[in-house]
């Protein structure tokens, strides 16, 4: 469609976004590369020389990247594995016809909207404080002693806290594509034969795995860079126990002003998460074509 | 499939699906309970459900204690200023792409989107110190600009999604009948589009309001918006659950509506229309 | 007045040529129907003479005046799209005043043109309803409405009939025939049904891969076709092509019959078995399994010929259609 005029116009109409863009990821994407060759703390005026790779061999050898990474790992993969799962039957029981559908999916996508500062709180004080916590009564019931969660499981803490964030967006979205099926296809195949486990197996699972790969993909972008719920729960302690690559730059930057050292453990932050963001696009890429 | 224990089966599942979502909704049914107790009944064990004193005093004391209002009105402007700047920028920008796409315009979807995967940790040093040169820091107007660049690309995404289902014929028609470009805009696409954008509006505010990356690190006591406030509940002494449930519950109430009302945008909008 | 005039005009997309530079008058009050198999370019050459895409080469020219580069709102024409296009959000009245709004006429005419238009159409009843609540008739009546009112010199209609159901369709090709006798005005019409190319024009351009093959009165094209495109294309059912012995005996490459100008009979020049054959009433299309393949026959109502049964048939030689080899009349 379209003629000369109407495609003219379409350019100038694109640019002032595309403009933005440009600068808003070029110009402090360029700064960080730049000032992660350099020696430069804020706490330390003066000079900042050009020190080639050392920010990243200090980086890479900072006794707190390893645990930092692994815990990344075990907090995105927790994470992922907890809502994938949970997503998938939350969304089967909710496809479900029953009374009062309306309100229970209400109830369950509600912590999605509570902002991460807030659910980190209420869930470090008000269910695992191990002495007025909600969790430390119903141990107390059971005749078990209190756990202190955010001191002797902090990762594994912070992984449920997330999770119980993350899980409505799963089930969400599983929902919304288990609900777009087809019915046809479902009393077709019926039709041919197939029993429950048949068509959940042949006809829901091919249709919910394109679902599920872009919630795995789009979870794990904004998984890596969890950071209020750690800030707000274990300012990544004990020791480094619950430090993850996110923090680890903040700790360092923000708190240590080092910024050379920071600015070399953000690009590390960005090109793992262009790792995953290449799988992303494809998908997203290919369904842009229908 | 027996098709007789149709109603027996609907009871079973109406059960079960209940008490997945109130285990589910519990935490927040359990903030907003316990900012209406008392300090001490916040604390009690065996817990108090709903035989205690109600009271509003966590909220008063919420709003002596610190800015309260204050906070929520930088969350407000805030939200509502970074969403309504990137629709402004995103319109024409969606419009062009819906409706004049080029060669090039898959490539520039793809584009914006990938930098909105971009983590914020890796642009944190330099965006700290240019706010810092410019006085940026601890201001409205400077979490807006980020704000609204973080969002840009997703504002930018639904309203294509949406664009593209108004029929090309319509605007040519439109052209046809003897409007010109601004007023193809605004009388034929704009009230067309009405509901994509107010569901992008929605969505947008509800992500800005909960962003909490920029505001805990750009922000302090004069510019924070609850997303930040909220955290200094964190430190010790301000470990009054009564209070804290209070300022959560007027914190995350506003939204927790908003969301509701706009679940099926919600999937759109996080899944770039990947799932709709 | 409604003159229409294309020299030279093509379009190309890319490197892809969609319509290689064409020829085509059109002559004021005429009915002019486009019509072709899918992809044959027919929309394009409409769109380029609406001035929604811009033509790669040529001149169009409108009443004499060159209007290429006029913008589409310039050109004077109005155009009824195949989804009807009409605004949603709008009411039919609103629908159809908007030309008008756009052309700043006052409000008074407005509102005497858009009656006008509504009586013309028979729409009142259903004038401040919205598009979403009409039924396919109502909204092709208001899309036509739409285009009434601002008075073009030509109409320009998009396959505005593809979207309704059959009988509908036969009730809407006849209002915009008795439309186009009221008006007088230039109509040019786009189809992919050479029945609705065959009722209703006045002149038929047929095209093929953006090539214009014939033009002429239906009459014309059903009886003097120029190639055996046309002469497969144009009417239903579709002519019976032969080749080898049975052509040469005409002394052509290829030959064509009609299957209204072959009898069937006890005895013929030609034997066959009846694979299908349906009864309308008033005709029996016979599906006939011969050595030259299937031959479609048309029959009187009331032949009585059933699946399996064995006739003979003998075509109207003097109705013989005959071709060369590059498939031109010969």
């Amino acid at each position: 469609m379209a003629t000369q005029a109407s495609r003219a116009a379409g350019r100038l109409m694109i640019s002032p976004a595309v403009i933005l863009l440009l600068m808003w990821m070029i110009v402090p994407l360029g700064m960080t590369i730049y000032f992660s060759f350099l020696r430069y703390n804020l706490l330390i005026p003066g000079e900042n020389p050009f020190v080639g790779l050392e920010n990243y061999s200090y980086f890479f050898t900072d006794p707190n990247f390893w645990p930092s990474l692994v815990n990344t790992l075990f907090l995105v993969g927790g994470v992922l594995l907890i809502t994938t799962v949970g997503g998938v039957l939350l969304a089967l029981l909710l496809d479900q016809p029953m009374w009062g559908q309306g309100i229970v999916r209400i109830l369950v996508i509600a912590p999605f909207f509570v902002m991460p500062t807030v659910s980190a709180l209420v869930w470090k004080n008000m269910f695992m404080n191990p002495v007025n916590g909600v969790f430390a009564w119903i141990a107390n019931v059971f005749g078990l002693p209190a756990f202190d969660f955010l001191a002797h499981a902090p990762l594994l803490s912070i992984i449920l806290i997330v999770s119980w964030q993350w899980l409505p967006f799963a089930t969400l979205i599983l929902l919304t594509a288990l609900q777009s099926l087809d019915s046809e296809q479902l009393e077709a195949s019926e039709m041919d034969g197939a029993g429950p486990l048949a068509r959940f197996f042949y006809i829901m699972v091919p249709h919910l795995s394109r679902a599920a790969t872009v919630v795995i993909l789009i979870q794990t972008i904004f998984l890596l860079s969890v950071f209020a719920e750690i800030l707000v729960t274990t300012n990544g302690g004990p020791g480094n126990a619950s430090t993850n690559l996110t923090y680890l730059v903040y700790s360092q930057s923000l708190l240590q002003y080092d910024v050379g050292l920071g600015s070399a453990g953000g690009i590390v932050a960005v090109i793992l998460a262009n790792i995953v963001a290449i799988f992303l696009m494809r998908m997203i890429g290919k369904n842009l074509e229908t | 499939m027996a098709r007789a224990s149709t109603t027996q089966r609907k009871a079973v599942v109406t059960v079960c699906a209940w008490a997945v979502g109130l285990v589910i909704f519990f935490p927040i049914l359990w903030t907003i309970l316990t900012s209406f107790k008392s300090e001490v009944d916040a604390i009690a064990i065996p817990p108090k459900f709903l035989n205690f004193n109600w009271t509003l005093d966590n909220y008063h004391d919420v709003q002596e204690r610190s800015r309260y209002f204050l906070h929520f009105m930088n969350s407000v402007i805030i939200s509502l200023g970074s969403t309504i700047l990137a629709l402004i920028i995103a319109i024409p920008a969606a419009w062009s792409m819906a409706f004049v796409p080029g060669r090039r315009t898959k490539d520039i979807l793809m584009w914006m989107l990938s930098t909105k995967m971009l983590p914020a940790v890796g642009v944190l040093v330099p965006i700290y110190l240019i706010f810092r040169d410019f006085g940026l820091l601890d201001t409205r107007t400077g979490l807006i600009i980020v704000l609204t660049m973080m969002n840009l690309p997703i504002v930018v995404w639904m309203l294509y999604t949406y664009f593209k289902e108004i029929p090309g014929e319509i605007l040519e028609a439109a052209r046809m009948d003897g409007a010109t470009l601004s007023k193809e805009i605004i009388y034929i696409l704009t009230p067309m589009a009405v509901p994509g954008i107010a569901s992008t509006l929605l969505l947008n505010v509800i992500l800005s309001w909960n962003e909490a990356f920029w505001t805990l690190n750009l922000t302090a006591a004069n510019s924070a918006p609850l997303s930040a406030f909220i955290a200094s509940y964190s430190s010790p002494e301000g470990l009054f659950y009564a209070k804290l449930s209070a300022a959560s519950t007027m914190a995350i109430a506003p939204i927790l509506i908003l969301g509701w009302f706009s679940q099926k945008q919600l999937v759109r909008g996080l899944t770039f229309g990947a799932v709709k | 007045m409604g003159q229409i005039e294309l020299k030279g005009v093509a379009k190309r997309f890319g490197d892809a040529e969609v319509i290689p530079p064409l020829d085509l008058k059109i002559e004021d009050g005429e009915f002019v129907v486009f019509v072709g198999p899918s992809g044959c370019g027919k929309s394009t050459l409409l769109r380029l003479i609406a001035g929604l895409e811009d033509v790669s080469g040529g001149k169009i020219e409108i009443d004499g005046r060159d209007a290429t580069a006029e913008r589409p709102a310039q050109r004077g024409l109005a155009m009824v799209f195949q989804s009807y296009a009409l605004y949603p959000h709008m009411s039919v009245r609103k629908n159809i005043a908007f030309p008008l709004k756009m052309a700043k006429v006052p409000q008074a005419e407005i509102d005497a043109k858009v009656n006008n238009a509504a009586e013309i159409l028979n729409l009142a009843s259903y004038i401040d309803r919205r598009p979403g609540q009409l039924s396919g008739g109502q909204r092709q009546r208001v899309a036509i409405g739409r285009a009434i009112v601002r008075n073009p010199q030509a109409f320009l209609f998009d396959e505005p009939l593809s979207n309704l159901d059959a009988a509908l369709r036969v009730n809407m090709r006849l209002e915009i025939t008795e439309l186009h006798n009221t008006l007088k005005t230039t109509m040019i019409y786009v189809t992919h049904d050479q029945v609705e190319a065959m009722t209703m024009a006045d002149k038929i351009v047929v095209l093929q891969a953006g090539k214009i093959e014939q033009v002429g009165s239906p009459l014309d094209l059903y009886n003097h076709p120029k190639n055996r495109f046309v002469a497969g294309f144009i009417g239903s059912p579709k002519m019976n092509f032969m080749t080898g012995a049975e052509a040469a005996k005409h002394d052509a490459h290829e030959i064509g019959f009609r299957p209204e100008h072959i009898a069937v009979g006890e005895t013929g020049d030609w034997k066959g078995k009846v694979t299908v054959s349906e009864h309308l009433g008033s005709d029996t299309f016979l599906h006939v399994d011969t050595e030259f393949g299937i031959i479609n026959v048309r029959a009187n109502g009331n032949v009585d010929v059933h699946h399996g049964d064995t006739i003979w048939m003998t075509p109207d030689r003097s109705k013989v259609h005959r071709f060369d080899a590059a498939g031109n009349t010969l």
